[in-house]
């Protein structure tokens, strides 16, 4: 029994009861419903052992989808336990793990996941690419990033959430502090999404570099590209630090080192530095990317090019070398002294400049322009105004002695949802909407599109800008009670119902899909926007080989050219395409990892050194297979193409 | 500067009645220190809202401009690269603001981190505060006397806190009197306060230290130095000397009351002061060996007065 004691949880309660049961009946229904309809040998060939980007980006999609609504559920809790003073919705504990996994939720397992699938899905697409370099390490980036986050969600039902903060500060995250195994999945579970997160940035860098088509120079990039190459680039620099990090603090919990302990030399300022370090440029990995799909998005529905082409590489340019010298403005507070913070505070005003720059440049493009306002354009135009806001408030956290009053208070947190919500999840459900008809041949309903897109801006603008009040009242992030003296009930309250409305929009959003699933009409172009770049060329659905001809490209808006100018994209014959073979062995390999990860979170040794010897096992194997990939011939081509063109 | 002044009344006041007419504590400064802040903050604060009223206005001048529905058909709308000037402008503007609040910001951090303005003559008061799960520890070297979650705190004087903590990071903020700063395990931060008005303040850790985290808050009451003379003599005369053994009670994780003690704790759990204390084990040891004999004979006679 004595074995079995470490995987209860530290605080059950019926809601966590209920948990367990309903994933338990959800898993065993979907292992039945798999025997059932004879699905496994299909799940098998067409996605467990897919290299396809499209199918990987699908993939992540789902997840992020799903990761969604979890870290929703956690928001919504949350609001609701602060809605009245003094309320016993939720006890410290509980409320502290659910503010924990929200934000490494939402940040590592809903946004990251949900760029990965704009970049896997979109990239190769529009640099006119039949798949990324690096197929089969893309699966194996996507199975490790799926282990990654299964591990860290199973920690509320077996051995206990993390408790210490989405930031897990030491000492607090540390042995003394945080008994339970929780932090023990924050180190590893991340760890583990991480390496697969890195290897995704290597990726894209060699893709974006070395497969463009012919003809497409670097500044003929489409913009969304352009800022995947460079989040890419963020990637590869700020992940190691990342890993580095998390392996110190699993060093520190499970064999007993000193990095950040209180005592024998351990420095509690070592952690806090190291995370934001990686901290800060992630969160310009996530708003990079949803600034390219903005361009792509409001340049398509302005039925103009983009304004500034140039001025929007070269701010996004140092927008990402300035996301490495501003991680201080994290703990101003620290103590670090008036010039080291003078400092910090002024590389971090300094980025207001380009993100500036691109804002203009957004609203230039609407001038002159032909503007229809489709879902995907609704949320990029709410996207400016409320992103400006957040932007703004950014800088008035910049200023580090006012910073001195904002720190840990309600005031941050309005802030950097402001620019979260806004800016990447606007950015998300905008280029969903935008993209969906080459995923599934099928649009989404415009009525709930566009009221699913202003209610979650009413519920975004009643939860967030009451905290910024709040905030500046004294009421301290974290706290998951307040009394009534304080005066903080009415404005949690109003917090409270921006919440239910953005959840009502969630709602919508899986409505809609099922809405227009059964009712949307199948017959739709496979340009159904009249939009500009490459990834519109191709059929709906897109062939498996992309483009049966490698596009040539002679302008930054390829595809617009080639309707308008009368550019020719696809010049000669078809020719046998080389494509790379599936493999099993990625998804292997992180069943292995995830095996491993849960040794480790609970000290199982043995199994630790098992699973060990089969990674390196795996690797082995991969390294001496022979693989050289497969031809599609001609005459497929030939079939495949036909049938798409009379579809 | 009328028309500064005119929209920080209007911003004052919007935010003043949508909070039920109080005024929000980090707006309604009672010090020097909060008073520079709340000042930074509005004046920030003034010309954000101006660039988002700008970005706004342009933004939906330009939608209702060139909407296609008020367009003909047949509009096509023209290739534009960008235009150097146009774009010198867009950057130009935004440089000169972030200087402005740079310079500002420049100035204000080396406000915050000396002592308060005007009060430079007197001797500053030295407080050392410091964090246990989940209670606030005030000793007054000076005085001789160390109170837990309350603070008293003479006016018209400069005051210096001395920040540590005794286990995870908190942060030390009485939003009133000025910003927070982080109390750590392995050195001491200073902070710089003063109070102008006596009364009574929020004083709280701001940073998440786990469980007991929400209830991690202190009184602070600001009174005259006489006031404040007074009532150290009265602790002086009634309250219990502080003991290793008591003080090694009061840092157990859990929440105490207000509580009062002559002597501090500093004299035998001594403050992470100068370096970084590592690898100085050995010497701590001896240290607190020696102190630990020197308050024998206390630790006696407070037993007999049981």
């Amino acid at each position: 029994m004595e074995f079995f004691e470490r995987f209860a949880i530290p605080h059950p309660s019926l809601p966590i009861y209920i948990a367990m049961v309903s994933i338990g009946l959800t898993v065993i229904g979907i292992l039945a419903g798999l025997t059932y309809f004879k699905k496994w040998g299909y799940l098998w060939r067409e996605w467990l052992t897919t290299v396809d980007h499209k199918k990987i980006g699908i993939m992540y999609l789902l997840s992020a989808l799903v990761m969604l609504f979890r870290g929703g559920v956690d928001a919504i809790m949350m609001r609701a336990q602060l809605a009245v003073p003094d309320n016993v919705l939720l006890d410290s504990q509980h409320y502290n793990e659910i503010f924990t996994t929200h934000g490494i939720v939402m940040i590592l397992f809903m946004a990251m996941p949900f760029i990965m699938f704009f970049m896997n899905f979109v990239v190769p697409l529009q640099i006119g690419a039949r798949d990324v370099a690096f197929p089969r390490l893309n699966a194996l980036s996507f199975w490790l990033f799926f282990m990654g986050a299964m591990l860290f969600n199973i920690s509320f039902v077996i051995g206990g959430s993390p408790d210490a903060g989405w930031t897990s500060y030491f000492p607090l995250a540390g042995n003394e502090f945080s008994k339970s195994v929780g932090t023990n999945y924050y180190m590893i579970a991340i760890q583990i999404a991480g390496i697969g997160t890195l290897m995704t940035g290597i990726n894209f860098i060699t893709t974006i570099l070395k497969m463009r088509a012919p003809g497409m120079t670097l500044m003929k990039m489409p913009m969304f590209t352009w800022s995947s190459l460079i989040a890419s680039a963020i990637i590869v620099f700020a992940f190691p630090v990342l890993t580095v990090a998390l392996a110190m603090g699993t060093m520190d919990r499970l064999f007993g080192t000193n990095f950040f302990t209180l005592d024998n030399g351990g420095m509690d300022m070592l952690w806090a530095n190291i995370f934001w370090v990686w901290g800060h440029p992630e969160v310009y990995i996530l708003i990079l990317p949803a600034f390219g799909i903005f361009s792509e998005i409001i340049s398509t529905f302005a039925r103009r090019n983009l304004y500034g082409y140039k001025s929007m590489v070269g701010s996004m340019v140092i927008i990402s070398l300035l996301s490495f010298i501003v991680w201080a403005h994290h703990f101003f507070t620290m103590g670090q002294g008036a010039l080291t913070n003078s400092i910090f505070s002024v590389t971090t005003m300094a980025i207001a400049v380009p993100t500036g720059v691109k804002i203009f440049n957004w609203i230039l493009t609407l001038r002159k322009g032909k503007i229809t306002v489709p879902t995907p354009m609704l949320y990029s135009l709410l996207f400016i105004p409320l992103f400006t806001l957040g932007g703004v408030t950014g800088v008035m956290l910049a200023m580090s002695a006012a910073d001195y009053q904002y720190h840990n208070t309600m005031f941050l947190v309005a802030h950097f949802h402001n620019v979260i919500i806004p800016g990447v999840v606007y950015a998300m459900l905008a280029g969903f909407t935008y993209y969906w008809p080459k995923l599934f041949g099928f649009m989404l309903n415009e009525r709930i599109g566009k009221w699913t897109a202003w209610l979650m801006s009413i519920g975004f603008i009643l939860a967030f800008i009451p905290m910024y009040i709040t905030g500046l009242d004294g009421q301290a992030r974290r706290m998951y009670t307040y009394s009534e003296s304080t005066g903080f009930g009415p404005l949690n309250m109003v917090s409270f119902g921006g919440a239910a409305i953005m959840g009502i929009s969630f709602v919508l959003i899986v409505y809609n899909i099922y809405y227009s699933f059964r009712y949307a009409s199948r017959d739709i172009s496979s340009d159904p926007w009249n939009a500009r770049t490459l990834e519109w060329a191709t059929h709906t659905p897109v062939p498996e080989y992309n483009f049966a001809i490698i596009p040539e490209v002679k302008s930054e808006e390829a595809f617009w050219d080639a309707k308008k100018k009368g550019h020719v994209l696809f010049k000669g014959e078809y020719e046998k395409i080389h494509m790379p073979n599936n493999s099993g062995l990625p998804f292997i390999l992180s069943c292995i990892f995830f095996v491993w990860g849960f040794s480790l979170v609970f000290s199982l040794w043995i199994p630790v050194i098992i699973t060990t010897i089969g990674i390196f096992v795996c690797m082995t194997v991969r390294s001496f297979e022979k693989d050289h990939g497969r031809y599609i011939s001609v005459k497929e081509i030939e079939e495949t193409e036909s049938e798409l063109r009379g579809a | 500067m009328k028309l500064k002044l005119a929209l920080f009344t209007i911003i004052l006041s919007a935010i003043t009645v949508l909070a039920g007419c109080e005024p929000l504590l980090v707006l309604d400064p009672k010090g020097p220190q909060a008073e520079r802040l709340a000042s930074d903050i509005l004046l920030s604060m003034g010309i954000m809202v101006g660039i988002v009223i700008v970005v706004l206005v342009l933004l939906v001048m330009t939608l209702v401009k060139y909407r296609a529905s008020k367009q003909a058909d047949d509009y096509e709308p023209p290739h534009i690269e960008g235009n150097i000037w146009v774009e010198a402008v867009m950057i130009g503007i935004p440089i000169l603001i972030v200087a402005y609040l740079s310079f500002v910001s420049v100035q204000s951090n080396y406000i915050v981190e000396s002592a308060p303005k005007g009060y430079e003559d007197k001797e500053p008061l030295v407080v050392y505060a410091s964090s246990s799960n989940w209670k606030w520890h005030f000793s007054y070297p000076e005085e001789g006397i160390e109170t837990v979650n309350y603070l008293y705190i003479p006016t018209d004087r400069a005051l210096e806190f001395k920040l540590y903590s005794h286990g995870p990071i908190t942060s030390f903020w009485i939003p009133q009197l000025g910003g927070q700063k982080y109390a750590m395990n392995d050195h001491v931060t200073t902070l710089h306060l003063a109070a102008d008005v006596a009364g009574d303040y929020m004083g709280r850790n701001a940073n998440f230290s786990g469980a007991g985290f929400a209830e991690n808050i202190f009184d602070v009451t600001a009174m005259s130095q006489e006031e404040f003379d007074e009532w150290v003599e009265e602790v002086k005369e009634t309250a219990d000397p502080i003991t290793e053994d008591k003080f090694e009670e009061l840092l157990e994780p859990g929440h105490l009351g207000r509580m009062t003690f002559t002597g501090t704790h500093l004299e035998f759990n001594s403050p992470p002061e100068g370096h970084h204390n590592h690898g100085s084990a050995d010497h701590e040891d001896h240290e607190e060996s020696e102190e630990a004999d020197s308050h024998s004979s206390d630790q006696e006679t407070d037993h007999s007065n049981h």
